[in-house]
């Protein structure tokens, strides 16, 4: 049983602060997965988790045991690295037994049947008599988890171990990962950029910016209740649009349209998001975030009376399943995901609405959200959709 | 001669129109500057050969450059009347303690700059470094007056010791080190390999090629010391190659400098580094152009 707890972890480099007081609570086998793009620390936290780092403040617990200056040999983990760290000169078996060889911790019988077993496991049996440079990538990063899984580790910690794959592959090793944390419910901490990876594989997920955690939510959590505009731009792509409009009386008005903010604070997830003052009648500054797929052409739908908005399209570029217009909303660019085989061309002017129950606020200076419009967890159906992207 | 013949068939070819080879921009002006350095670097070495299988050796002319019959004779004469089989073994014995000793240091220096957290570790390096500056014969006084004290002069001691602790070969294995990723080294920590199984399993297997260039740079370097031996070792018994080479001189007031004995003791004395440089070339060249990462 391996509960995992960060409590106000501080790291600096010098004057850069890498990881700001971080509070985090991994529990007991879950697969988190932490996010956010390249410098925001997140790599820095699973090194400090290994104890490849010395924290600057700050404690590190795996199972009730407090571990923030120990060894990293001595905290029971196994790290996957995403150029994946095999020994060059060793044979993938070799490669697997050496570190539990090293520890003396294993007799050899035991060592041989755990190699047997995780070779089966991962199915990298006809790998183990070859060396690293006549595997392929995802051979590589499958004998890679074998040296991490025959140890029996504690927890898990992957630093973008899906990285250096092709496309094709990244996908299939994705669901592999899925299906060996499911067989093993180790606990895992994942580090990515990469959000579809984070959406797709974590049971949480924790976007990081700027040594921080900005929010930690299942993966449509996220996606439905952004805690602020960088989880909202960094989730999803394309990007959430932001568009800054002015709060008047339920109403949010911008230079190219007004729309209304329906009120509904009659939900469950209130609370989750902190954002449940629906504080809509005060005039003042706000963004408003509304996503690609959010908008409709108002010709193709049946209109329900919403208010139509006027977009200028300027670029269209066609995905296959989905049209992706990049618009102009007034003197705000604007990307609108339309059907695809949508006749419209650059140039042209589309009247589009929106999903009323899809719209988000946030603070103009903080950046914070203030008001999620749609306050009741997604229906199946939109599931549905947000999977198959 | 090969290269030049199949250069003249390209050329003849592309003059004909038949475009058969396009793979290489070949310009006849690169080709004449290569073979050009190429003479001027071998020259002098062609010449030493030759007059080694000459009776007197002398030159004027350019018809005393071809090869003459006493090749077998002045060998013979340098090898057995002149002991230089036992200069060339004292070389080599100490070519080789050098290597090693030089191996073991900067691997462990080399090693504890790149990977643990030495405090002013950048300042050690620098100072490591700062040695370069020094020209050895600057050190021979104090050192000749050190190996006196320790009684150590005219033994092998003396000629190799001095040379164990070498800044260039702990930087390209600092350069070589640092070149390997770090998650390798982290993986290791991790697993609980600890630093000398680390080094004999993981660090000297993976740097098999540096180590084997960086031998043969210090092989060379280390059989062509002539002013050091010189000095500090003053029986013939424990002279090293380089030295021996004036010996061959002979009798020079008499007016018979035998030129031919000397280039035949050049030429043996030039053969274990050319060997060393054929067989390993590949590595060389490597560890010529390795690259901080």
């Amino acid at each position: 049983m391996t509960t995992v707890t960060l409590q106000n972890l501080q790291k600096s480099f010098g004057d850069v602060v890498a990881v700001n007081s971080i509070d985090l609570e991994i529990e007991d086998g879950e697969f988190l997965v932490v996010v956010g793009p390249s410098g925001c620390g997140k790599s820095t936290t699973l090194r400090l988790l290994a104890g490849l780092e010395p924290t600057t403040d700050g404690r590190i617990e795996m199972g009730n045991r407090d571990v923030t200056g120990v060894e990293p040999k001595n905290r029971n983990v196994a790290m996957v690295f995403q150029n994946y760290a095999l020994y060059p000169h060793m044979t993938g078996r070799r490669n697997i037994t050496f570190g539990m060889k090293s520890s003396g911790d294993f007799s050899d019988a035991e060592i041989e049947s755990r190699v047997e077993d995780a070779a089966e496991t991962l199915d990298i049996e006809d790998l183990l008599d070859r060396k690293p440079e006549a595997m392929s990538g995802g051979e590589r990063q499958r004998v890679a988890l074998g040296r991490a899984i025959v140890r029996d580790p504690d927890v898990f910690l992957m630093d973008e171990p899906l990285s250096n794959l092709d496309a094709k592959l990244r996908i299939q090793m994705r669901a592999e990962l899925a299906r060996l944390h499911s067989a093993l419910e180790t606990t895992t901490v994942y580090v990515t950029h990469d959000q579809t990876e984070a959406m797709t594989l974590g049971e949480r997920v924790v976007v990081m910016n700027d040594g921080q955690i900005m929010q930690v939510d299942e993966p449509q959590v996220l996606y439905d209740f952004p805690a602020n505009r960088f989880v909202a731009e960094f989730i999803g792509d394309p990007a959430m649009n932001m568009i800054p409009v002015d709060i008047e009386n339920g109403h949010a008005v911008h230079d190219a349209f007004t729309l209304p903010l329906p009120s509904g604070d009659d939900s469950p997830s209130t609370e989750r998001n902190g954002a449940g003052d629906t504080r809509i009648s005060d005039a003042r500054h706000a963004i408003l975030g509304i996503r690609p797929e959010d908008f409709r052409l108002s010709d193709v739908q049946t209109d329900d009376g919403l208010p139509t908005i006027d977009a200028e399209v300027n670029v269209r570029e066609p995905l296959g399943d989905s049209l992706l217009l990049h618009c102009s909303i007034g003197a705000t660019a604007c990307n609108i995901q339309a059907e695809p085989r949508t006749e419209v061309h650059a140039g042209d002017t589309v009247s589009v609405t929106y999903d009323p129950a899809r719209l988000h606020l946030f603070e103009d200076k903080t950046g914070e959200a203030f008001y999620h419009s749609g306050l009741h967890l997604p229906s199946d159906e939109q599931v549905v959709s947000q999977v198959s992207k | 001669m090969v290269q030049l013949l199949q250069y003249a068939k390209r050329q003849a070819n592309a003059l004909r129109g038949n475009q058969t080879e396009t793979t290489h921009d070949v310009r006849p002006g690169t080709h004449l500057q290569l073979w050009f350095l190429v003479l001027v670097v071998v020259f002098p070495i062609v010449v030493a050969v030759i007059v080694s299988t000459k009776e007197t050796g002398v030159v004027t002319s350019l018809g005393d450059l071809l090869p003459g019959s006493y090749a077998v004779e002045n060998y013979r004469e340098a090898l057995v009347d002149y002991q230089f089989g036992r200069f060339m073994w004292n070389s080599l014995a100490m070519s080789l303690v050098i290597v090693v000793g030089k191996l073991i240091v900067s691997v462990f220096a080399a090693m504890a700059i790149v990977y643990y957290r030495v405090p002013y570790k950048d300042l050690v390096f620098l100072f490591i470094l700062f040695t370069l500056l020094l020209p050895v014969p600057v050190r021979f006084i104090p050192l000749f007056q050190l190996m006196n004290d320790l009684g150590w002069s005219n033994t092998i001691l003396a000629i190799t010791v001095p040379y164990i602790a070498s800044a260039t070969t702990v930087f390209i294995l600092r350069q070589h080190f640092l070149s390997i990723p770090t998650s390798i080294v982290e993986t290791a920590k991790i697993d609980g390999v600890g630093p000398l199984r680390f080094m004999l399993f993981v660090l000297l297997p993976m740097s098999k090629g540096v180590l084997v260039g960086v031998s043969i740079i210090m092989f060379v370097y280390a059989w062509n010391q002539y002013l050091w031996p010189l000095i500090i070792i003053d029986s013939e018994a424990n002279q090293v190659a380089q030295v021996g080479l004036q010996l061959l001189q002979g009798d020079v007031q008499g007016g018979q400098l035998s030129w031919s004995l000397v280039m035949a003791g050049s030429t043996l004395t030039l053969l274990p580094p050319l060997l060393l440089m054929i067989v390993f070339r590949k590595p060389l060249l490597e560890t010529f152009s390795i690259q901080q990462k």
